[in-house]
């Protein structure tokens, strides 16, 4: 989902990256910056310092911002559509994004995400069927294998970069699969998307990345308007509204967005959690040995390393909390920070496996709910169940770096991991 | 023990499903309605009293008959 921000250096979380050309943050509360590489590293203890002295911080990078940190503010803002609007979504603002022509190739931006009712409330209802659980059991096995074949191409070297060789092979490859993919393309495919998503500062991988997007996706459109088969867009295409089918920028709308959103923010969230197996042994050790926690921890694992933040356009001037927001700003959804309130959680900044009370706000919280957030879940419990049979124990290689990725979608972009 | 799941609430995050699926019972677009009249067992009261607690939106309350 737009994770590292497309010409951003600072993205990369590398403190010493030579890029970096974004001025320090002095003041947190007043000029604060998600790309900031220490924040993008490790957030929590700022937004801890933060919570009871500003609760909601503010910035004058890129475009006046809002950052609500608190549980009870995320979920009323996300809950209150009138005064603030999905129309703009990107926590970076996208090139462009502010302009006044819409997208040549996607007229109607990715609904039902970037959109407000009515296109939100239709476009939703025809994608929320593709992610029932019913149908997301019959993913699960396809899932499990691909993990194993992952597994088998690394288990002899005794290591592996838990991020890039596994975490961030698998919802794209699943993803494809939903939307029709042949499989002999699934490598190419899998090779733009990270281009896009996590090769996004360099210029020349995210432009090839994104034109075989493209191009892929108008011939496929095409192609399946005379030969459908038994996917996402196949049906989509053939699905009358009202009397007439479905506009295929809609379509390619609706396509485009169940790609992007559903790839960097689940690798993250798998990525995040092996981590956190590598680097808790106490945790990693229950998960091998008590099937019965498994409910619960795989809804810690999302609480404590939520990856996505959504953004909010502010509709009309309007005071929220005593903050002045004007229109036009952008009110960053740090459901992240959310779940890790101390109000609401007991112990928040830790891990705790079993928490019963656990009421996260991981795929957000209103009418803009995930809609793969059953895909989601499956695709972390099952990457992790096979990992974590064939490589119960595993560690952080000494002297390896583990490098994080954030902004939209916060996750580890590389953690090099040894077996034992 | 009666419970019930407001619709108008229910954002389909499927949580209750999780700890309870014989209690609940979800449609293709996700949302969430009691089984039956929303009698729940005894030996599922504290599924149920989880499910209660851990839904994001408050979409589900315990009746008092």
């Amino acid at each position: 989902m737009g994770a590292s921000t497309p010409g951003h250096p600072g993205a990369r979380g590398e403190k010493d990256d030579v890029m970096t050309t974004t001025p320090p943050v002095q003041d947190w509360a007043s000029d604060f910056d998600v790309l900031d590489p220490d924040y993008v590293a490790d957030p929590f203890p700022i937004w801890d310092e933060l919570r009871p002295r500003c609760p909601i911080p503010h910035t004058n990078r890129r475009v006046s911002s809002w950052l609500p940190l608190r549980y009870e503010d995320v979920t009323a803002i996300a809950h209150d559509i009138e005064h603030f609007s999905s129309r703009k979504i990107a926590v970076i603002p996208i090139t462009g994004e502010e302009g006044v022509e819409p997208d040549p190739v996607l007229p109607y931006g990715l609904p039902p995400i970037s959109s407000d009712p009515p296109l939100h409330t239709w476009t939703r209802r025809l994608l929320l069927p593709w992610f029932s659980h019913r149908r997301v059991e019959s993913y699960e096995q396809m899932t499990r294998d691909l993990c194993n074949r992952l597994l088998d191409g690394f288990l002899a070297e005794g290591r592996a970069d838990a991020a890039a060789d596994y975490a961030q092979q698998i919802p794209v490859r699943v993803i494809a699969h939903i939307l029709g993919v042949p499989p002999e393309l699934s490598d190419t495919f899998t090779g733009w998307v990270r281009d896009v998503l996590e090769f996004a500062d360099d210029p020349v991988r995210r432009e090839e990345g994104s034109t075989g997007l493209i191009n892929f996706f108008v011939a496929e459109v095409g192609r399946r308007k005379d030969e459908p088969g038994h996917d996402l867009l196949s049906e989509l295409l053939h699905t009358e509204m009202d009397g007439e089918l479905i506009d295929p920028a809609v379509v390619l709308g609706i396509a485009s967005l169940v790609l992007i959103a559903g790839v960097d923010t689940t690798w993250s969230a798998i990525g995040s959690s092996l981590w956190h197996l590598a680097t808790h042994d106490e945790d990693r050790k229950r998960m091998v040995s008590d099937p019965a926690v498994w409910p619960l921890a795989i809804e810690e694992l999302l609480r404590a390393y939520s990856p996505v933040t959504m953004a909010r356009e502010v509709t009309e001037d309007v005071v929220y909390a005593g903050c002045p927001m004007a229109a036009g700003d952008k009110v960053l959804m740090n459901f992240p920070a959310a779940n890790r309130d101390p109000e609401i959680f007991e112990d928040a900044d830790t891990v705790v496996l079993d928490r019963a009370l656990n009421r996260h706000v991981a795929f957000g919280s209103g009418i803009h709910r995930c809609a793969g957030s059953n895909l989601a879940r499956m695709e972390l419990r099952v990457a992790l169940e096979e990992w974590l049979r064939r490589v119960p124990e595993f560690h952080v290689a000494e002297g390896a770096t583990v490098t994080w990725a954030g902004g939209q979608v916060r996750g580890p972009r590389s953690v090099p991991v040894v077996f034992r | 023990m009666r419970i019930r799941v407001d619709e108008e609430k229910c954002q389909g995050h499927a949580r209750c499903y999780g700890f309870a699926p014989t209690l609940f019972d979800i449609d293709d677009f996700g949302l969430s309605r009691v089984v039956g009249d929303g009698t729940v067992p005894t030996e599922l009261e504290g599924a149920a009293r989880l499910a209660i607690a851990n839904c994001p939106e408050f979409a589900i309350e315990e009746l008092s008959d």
